[in-house]
């Protein structure tokens, strides 16, 4: 017997935001990244369109970073050099974009002034084509120094900056209008604070187009669900023409899938967990690609062999069902 | 789901403002309160020549009336009149699909006016009377809905662009309708899937009342708790506007922000 296939129709679609700038724009990339648009719940391809495939970005940061040593064998030899990663990141692994986190500005570490990051940033802005994250160190006064300092100096080249919060979104998202870029609004696993930071930036004068959600997740094992059920509530608003939660979703997918246990300890402590090597790829990747399937729009992750399967994953998931 | 449909009552001849523009075919006030409403709220600008007019001018007028509400304020329209030809001659230059208002649930005007919101891709309000008038109960009003949902589905109007209206009476004079039109607020979604949508004429309630904005803010709380999708009411009553977006966010039809008043209004 055929089965009827129950559509929903939706009043409206995701917002696109464009990241990066080339020439002509005002920047130097060679090329841009769109990201958004759908006009469905996540690949549901016979429903509406899936108009961009989800992309991915390589984390750099600007200090060696201290992550575990099997994640950091991949860039043996560029650790210490953050325009040469980048650029291995982009050439050898394919990463779709570049996210550079600039945690030696962290008052409690390294210190770096605003136009050391500043510098780091052009470096890696003339090692690669493709468009540049740039997140700052997470303590907001430095922050707002930093990435007024990265904003200005790279002027024109529309990178993604954040984090802009509830509680300190003013001068970052001055800087993002002044400078012309984009902006990451972040908010804690919180629909209603989510949907008010995105007013309040647009209120400044910063247009819906150059905003982007980063809804704050779990990593796989430590409250994804949570994050899964914020962001299809946000892709649910998005479609009923909720103006202010119709922006891309953005994941920290690599910090929050490494700090769990599991993708950290050795076999000889967990035995019946398997071999790190294989466990910590999958944890990240897991993480990846249930987000995915909420919405997410772009991960940031940090292992390439995780990223290889994700995008495997994605590939997948653009064809037609 | 979905956000309240705020339809401007202001564009009504009965109003003298308006009346006079009309007669002097003078666009001004007409145009000033295009732009009010929308600044208002408003989703849908209602056009009612009233009795300003005499029948035979009147395609005439929803003409020149469209055409100036169009130089202005790009809200789509709600061609309100029961003379259909001044309503098709209004259709003809509607920018955005627009709303006419509207068909009782009588043979004749279904068959005049349900084919015209086809052709011109505009919805339609359809109220539930016919020639012998307003029903008392909720039974007969569903009824009635009943034949203008066989209507769309007979002459091919999209289900969702059919609006019931179940025509609230004065709470002054006509006190045990607004239970009713509660009831068939609700009653109307249960007819097709998916539903017909239902609107009001929401300041009818009110009419001669001394607390006229009370009583609208209310029953507008009332009928959108029942389903309300759309109203025909005062755009420029802040509180009451206020209301649709408060009361939006209690039935969890949009998500909560501290700025949703303002938002509500924001296009």
């Amino acid at each position: 017997m055929p089965v009827a296939i129950v559509k929903e129709k939706y009043a409206s679609r995701v917002g696109e935001v464009v990241i990066g700038a080339t020439q002509e724009q005002g920047g130097t990339r060679t090329s841009v990244i769109t990201v958004g648009g759908d006009s469905t719940l996540p690949f549901l391809h016979f429903e509406g369109k899936v108009q961009n495939r989800p992309v991915i970005a390589l984390e750099v940061t600007d200090v060696v970073p201290p992550w575990n040593n099997i994640i950091k064998s991949s860039f043996e030899g560029v650790i210490d050099n953050p325009a040469a990663w980048a650029k291995r990141c982009v050439e050898e692994f394919g990463a779709d974009l570049v996210y550079l986190k600039l945690i030696g500005a962290d008052p409690e570490g390294a210190n770096r002034s605003p136009e050391e990051c500043a510098q780091t940033v052009k470096e890696v802005l003339s090692a690669i084509g493709v468009p540049l994250i740039v997140g700052g160190c997470e303590d907001p006064e430095k922050d707002n120094a930093v990435l007024a300092a990265v904003a200005e100096a790279a002027a024109g080249e529309n990178l993604l900056i954040g984090f802009a919060e509830q509680d300190n979104y003013k001068s970052i998202a001055a800087a993002a209008m002044v400078h012309k870029h984009s902006v990451i609004a972040r908010s804690p696993l919180d629909i209603n604070i989510c949907k008010q930071l995105n007013i309040l930036i647009n209120e400044m004068g910063l247009p819906l187009n150059r905003i982007v959600i980063d809804p704050m997740i779990g990593g796989l094992g430590y409250g994804i669900e949570y994050a899964y059920s914020i962001m299809e509530r946000a892709r649910l608003g998005a479609l009923a023409n909720d103006k202010m939660l119709s922006m891309p979703v953005i994941c920290t997918v690599g910090y929050e899938a490494n700090r769990a246990k599991e993708a950290n300890v050795s076999a000889d402590e967990f035995p019946g967990w398997g071999e790190l090597e294989e466990r910590t790829t999958l944890w990240e990747t897991l993480t990846a690609t249930a987000l995915i399937q909420a919405g997410a729009s772009i991960l940031l992750m940090r292992n390439p062999n995780a990223l290889r399967l994700v995008q495997a994953n994605i590939a997948d998931l653009m064809e037609g069902n | 789901m979905g956000e309240l449909i705020i339809i401007g009552e202001r564009i009504n001849g009965m109003f003298t403002d308006i009346g006079d523009a009309l007669r002097n075919k003078d666009p001004k006030a007409i145009q000033a309160w295009a732009v009010k409403q929308y600044e208002g709220g408003a989703h849908y600008l209602d056009v009612n020549s009233g009795p300003a007019i005499p029948t035979d001018e009147r395609p005439e007028a929803y003409a020149w009336m469209v055409n100036v509400i169009q130089e202005v304020c790009d809200l789509p329209l709600c061609l309100d009149s029961t003379n259909y030809n001044a309503i098709e001659e209004g259709l003809k230059l509607c920018k955005r699909p627009a709303m006419i208002n509207s068909c009782p649930a009588e043979r004749s005007k279904i068959e005049r006016v349900f084919p015209m919101a086809v052709q011109y891709n505009a919805s339609l309000i359809g109220l539930t009377m016919d020639k012998k008038g307003i029903p008392k109960d909720s039974e007969n009003r569903i009824a009635f809905a009943m034949e203008l949902v066989a209507a769309a589905d007979e002459f091919g109007l999209p289900i969702e662009d059919l609006y019931i209206d179940p025509l609230i009476l004065p709470v002054n004079v006509a006190q045990e309708h607004a239970p009713e039109v509660l009831e068939t607020i609700k009653m109307v979604k249960t007819l097709a899937n998916p539903a017909p949508r239902t609107v009001l004429g929401l300041s009818n309630v009110s009419q001669k009342s001394p607390n006229r904005h009370l009583i609208n803010r209310t029953f507008l709380a009332m009928a959108m708790s029942a389903g309300l999708d759309a109203a025909i009411m005062d755009a420029n009553d802040d509180d009451l506007v206020d209301v649709a977006a408060t009361a939006q966010i209690l039935l969890n039809k949009s998500i909560y922000a501290d700025s949703y008043l303002k938002v509500f209004r924001s296009r």
